[in-house]
């Protein structure tokens, strides 16, 4: 395993979803996994009082030097993983920059305030994309959801997104690095999930 | 993650600010800890709970705060360690029991934890439970950080037997849901003995008992003058000084470094908040021409400070005040970093704009155009969304404006779209009954409209109860519809008198509503809201009858626990041939008013769609299409 560093102190890193898509997981997989190699991390966040339906933001700053507050100054942002599009343009809205990359899984999820009359609408997903785009220094469209039902079940997607996350390079992790917290986590599942862990790195390939 | 009592002192361990409250209760050797769940408190009891047996301890989910606070204060005068946490509303509904637990004093170390929600992302309103502390007199701390929320834990034992008094730890959402490195420390090996002695006085009697506390409170300011969770960092001599605790010490740091403002503002973080450390205060207060208050929520060591600062020698150098009074920092909501940047760039005047004005007008348009709202609802499959359609449907049906008196639960989404606004009233727990009762002594003055008072099952054990026994005596007319899901949803499925589980995994024999109720002498009705016909005839047939109180139990089981359990009991689909959209005359029912987040509206073919991702295959929307155009197949 080659000896990674951070490429920047502290990298910034925002987790965004919806309720029930398991951001969380994702979250704890990662840092408790840098916390055991010495960083220092925080791991904030803001979710609706409903099990279900609202926006899951999870703040994640990671340094070798200070312990970092729960939430980011605004623009702070020099990583999106977006588990939902219009989620992702959320974030960028407050904590992007013009150096931010972001990582997105191009599934909408509908919420109750769309009807689909004239009023509320879901937007158009190109225009969505070519939005989150132009607001970020890269940007990796990753098909979690359909990926994750390719390899047999769509609640894989958090897991196959982590991999595509690592996979650009962003994290001072790697596959290996990542095994013990995801054995922990999924005792009965490891295999599936390694394989989406995988498959997810494999997608943000060069 | 290893378990929150691994025996790895030094060891560095992600953890909640919850586990780390945990954590500190047990390195100090607690014996005994009590709670009922609420936002941002509910993680710390099961995280003592789950290691409970093994540590040879005791840990339990009581009816309600109160209890809580009661049962640990039993265990403390028995010689054992004891711990009640709860939510900033807990809080106050114990401060008759805090007020007179003052006055009679502790044995072994008794600790209350208060979790304050600012910005109330998750409670019905936001309270500062600080001046609990300073009302009531407990000495009070809070957790600048993760370490912090452990180690202050675990002193505040030690202060609470020296004083032989109650002490308060005051916690913030930021930091009781944040998870940061914590260092571990070690775990006592002692058995633990209770006894109580019978020679101890009771209590003193006011005013000799005020005096008393008054005393206690004096030997508590002066062991927190020197107290480590007070610091200082900045240069020798600041031009301004943020005096700050709690997470807005995280964000104070942040915002002197983004603004490079650490040759020229310094931060005095306090820990011990009440009694204020006035001489750690006043030597700074002399020194510094400007000070900047930022504290969640409201101005508690501001008014503290201030009030110092006109108690100085006359003479003394005094400086300038920033802050919530002067307008610079919001007295309400939750703080964050971009709000003391803020402040201070106008206090120092200096130039700061957090991105280039190209990227952030580009940013702004964009969200504009595509950002749709995404209101928290209830989940797919949710009984509540059930009984609510009931609901819905029978106030309409009956037509005399009847309405919901709410109540504190998933339930509350009753107020929005999600249950169809028929929730009108919302205070606190046990409320909707409260004020259906009122409501329903005013058939004497004209009043007409049927009222109905919303609880939960955990929210009927833990208030409601009192609120239907007075209706029961005064003959108040309302229907109590009890949303029993058989667990306390919201908060995380915790176990309450009605499941017939304990904290500690133990079985326990269950209160039942039904006979409760009955044992009162009111009319009981079961129902299991997904047979919306039956239900919406049994509920209309009580609001058709007059008098007393009666009770309609809505009874189905939490979805979420059922899907962690089952396979979905349906296939969901939608018949493209006799879904006729636009022609339906309908008007989009099932995506527009019934508004289940598994339903889409396609726009391009004009008819509806499941989302097969969201949908939790409960199947009610069948029956709420007009044109039975939604199948649902039995798995």
């Amino acid at each position: 395993m080659t000896v990674k560093t951070l490429i920047k102190d502290p990298l910034n890193l925002i987790i965004v979803g919806v309720a029930g898509q398991g951001n969380v997981v994702i979250s704890l997989l990662i840092c408790n996994t840098l916390v055991e190699k010495g960083y220092l991390v925080t791991f904030g966040q803001t979710y609706p009082s409903q099990q279900r339906g609202g926006t899951v933001i999870n703040y994640i700053r990671i340094s070798r030097e200070m312990e970092y507050s729960p939430i980011l100054p605004y623009g702070y942002a020099d990583v999106i993983l977006g588990m939902e599009p219009v989620e992702t343009l959320r974030m960028l809205r407050q904590y992007g920059n013009p150096g931010t990359i972001t990582i997105v899984n191009p599934r909408p999820l509908y919420s109750i305030d769309i009807w689909g009359g004239a009023a509320a609408e879901y937007p158009d997903l190109d225009e969505l994309l070519t939005a989150i785009r132009s607001l970020s220094a890269r940007t990796w469209v990753v098909k979690a959801t359909e990926e994750a039902q390719q390899l047999g079940s769509p609640i894989l997607a958090n897991v196959l997104l982590t991999g595509a996350l690592i996979g650009t390079g962003a994290l001072p992790l790697d596959a290996e690095s990542l095994e013990p917290a995801l054995l922990e986590r999924f005792p009965d599942q490891f295999d599936a999930n390694m394989v989406a862990l995988k498959r997810g790195m494999e997608l943000v390939k060069p | 993650m290893p378990a929150i009592d691994i025996e790895a002192p030094g060891m560095a361990m992600l953890l909640m600010g919850n586990e780390a409250i945990a954590r500190g209760a047990l390195e100090a050797g607690i014996g005994f800890a009590a709670s009922y769940p609420g936002t941002p408190s509910s993680e710390i009891l099961p995280a003592i709970a789950e290691v409970a047996k093994r540590r040879g301890i005791y840990a339990e989910w009581s009816v309600n705060e109160m209890v809580a606070m009661e049962a640990a204060t039993g265990a403390s005068l028995a010689g054992i360690r004891a711990m009640a946490s709860m939510k900033q509303n807990g809080v106050q509904v114990i401060t008759d029991f805090l007020g007179n637990l003052v006055m009679s004093g502790t044995v072994a170390g008794l600790v209350l934890v208060s979790c304050d929600d600012p910005g109330s992302r998750n409670s019905s309103n936001e309270q500062d439970t600080r001046f609990a502390a300073k009302w009531l007199g407990l000495p009070l701390l809070e957790p600048g950080n993760f370490q912090e929320a452990k180690d202050m834990t675990r002193w505040l034992f030690d202060l609470s037997e020296e004083l032989k008094s109650v002490c308060m730890l005051r916690c913030v959402s930021k930091i009781s849901h944040t998870r940061g490195s914590v260092r571990l420390g070690e775990l006592p090996r002692k058995e633990l003995k209770a006894s109580y002695d019978l020679t101890r006085i009771p209590r003193l009697v006011n005013p000799v008992g005020h005096a008393a506390l008054l005393k206690k409170l004096e030997q508590a300011r002066e062991i927190f003058e020197i107290s480590p969770f007070n610091w200082y960092v900045g240069p020798d001599s600041p031009e301004l000084l943020i005096i700050t605790g709690g997470a807005c010490w995280l964000y104070s740091r942040e915002a002197v470094k983004v603004l490079k403002l650490e040759d020229r503002v310094g931060i005095l973080k306090l820990g011990t908040l009440w009694p204020l450390p006035e001489k750690l205060v006043a030597s700074y207060l002399v020194k510094v021409p400007q000070v900047l208050f930022f504290e969640e929520i409201d101005p508690f060591l501001e008014q503290s400070v201030m009030e110092l600062a006109a108690s100085l020698p006359p003479g003394s150098p005094r400086p300038v005040f920033y802050g919530k009074r002067s307008g610079h920092i919001n007295a309400y909501g939750e703080q964050d970093p971009n709000a003391i940047i803020r402040a201070l760039a106008r206090i120092m005047n200096v130039p700061y704009q957090f991105r280039g004005g190209e990227y952030d007008k580009q940013a702004e348009e964009a969200a504009q155009k595509y950002v749709i709202m995404r209101s928290g609802t209830l989940c797919p499959g949710c009984p509540h969304k059930a009984t609510f359609w009931v609901i819905k449907n029978a106030l309409k049906l009956d037509g005399r404006y009847g309405f919901v008196t709410g109540d504190i639960g998933c339930y509350t989404a009753g107020l929005g779209p999600g249950g169809f606004m028929v929730v009108k009233t919302i205070y606190c727990m046990g409320a909707g009954a409260g004020v259906a009762n009122g409501l329903g002594q005013l058939g004497r003055f004209g009043f007409t409209q049927p009222v109905i008072a919303a609880c939960g099952d955990s929210t009927f054990y833990h208030a409601a109860v009192p609120a239907l026994i007075n209706g029961v005596y005064n003959n108040a007319n309302f229907i109590l519809a009890v949303f029993d899901n058989s667990a306390t949803s919201m908060t995380g499925f915790q176990p309450h008198p009605g499941t017939g589980v304990t904290a500690m995994g133990d079985p326990a024999r269950v209160v039942s509503i039904e006979a409760l109720c009955r044992s009162m002498g009111v009319r009981v009705e079961i129902c299991d809201p997904f047979d919306i016909k039956n239900t919406t005839a049994t509920l209309l047939d009580l609001m058709a009858m007059d008098g007393g109180p009666r009770v309609i139990i809505m009874r189905h089981g939490c979805e979420l626990i059922r899907a962690r359990r089952e396979e979905p009991p349906y296939r969901v689909y939608i018949d493209p041939a006799r879904c006729v959209g636009p022609n339906c005359g309908c008007d989009r029912l099932c995506t527009r008013v019934f508004a289940c987040t598994g339903l889409r509206w396609n726009r391009e073919k004009g008819k509806a769609e499941i989302d097969e991702l969201i949908c939790s295959g409960c199947g009610l929307c069948t029956d709420v299409c007009p044109q039975g155009a939604i199948i649902r197949e039995a798995l």
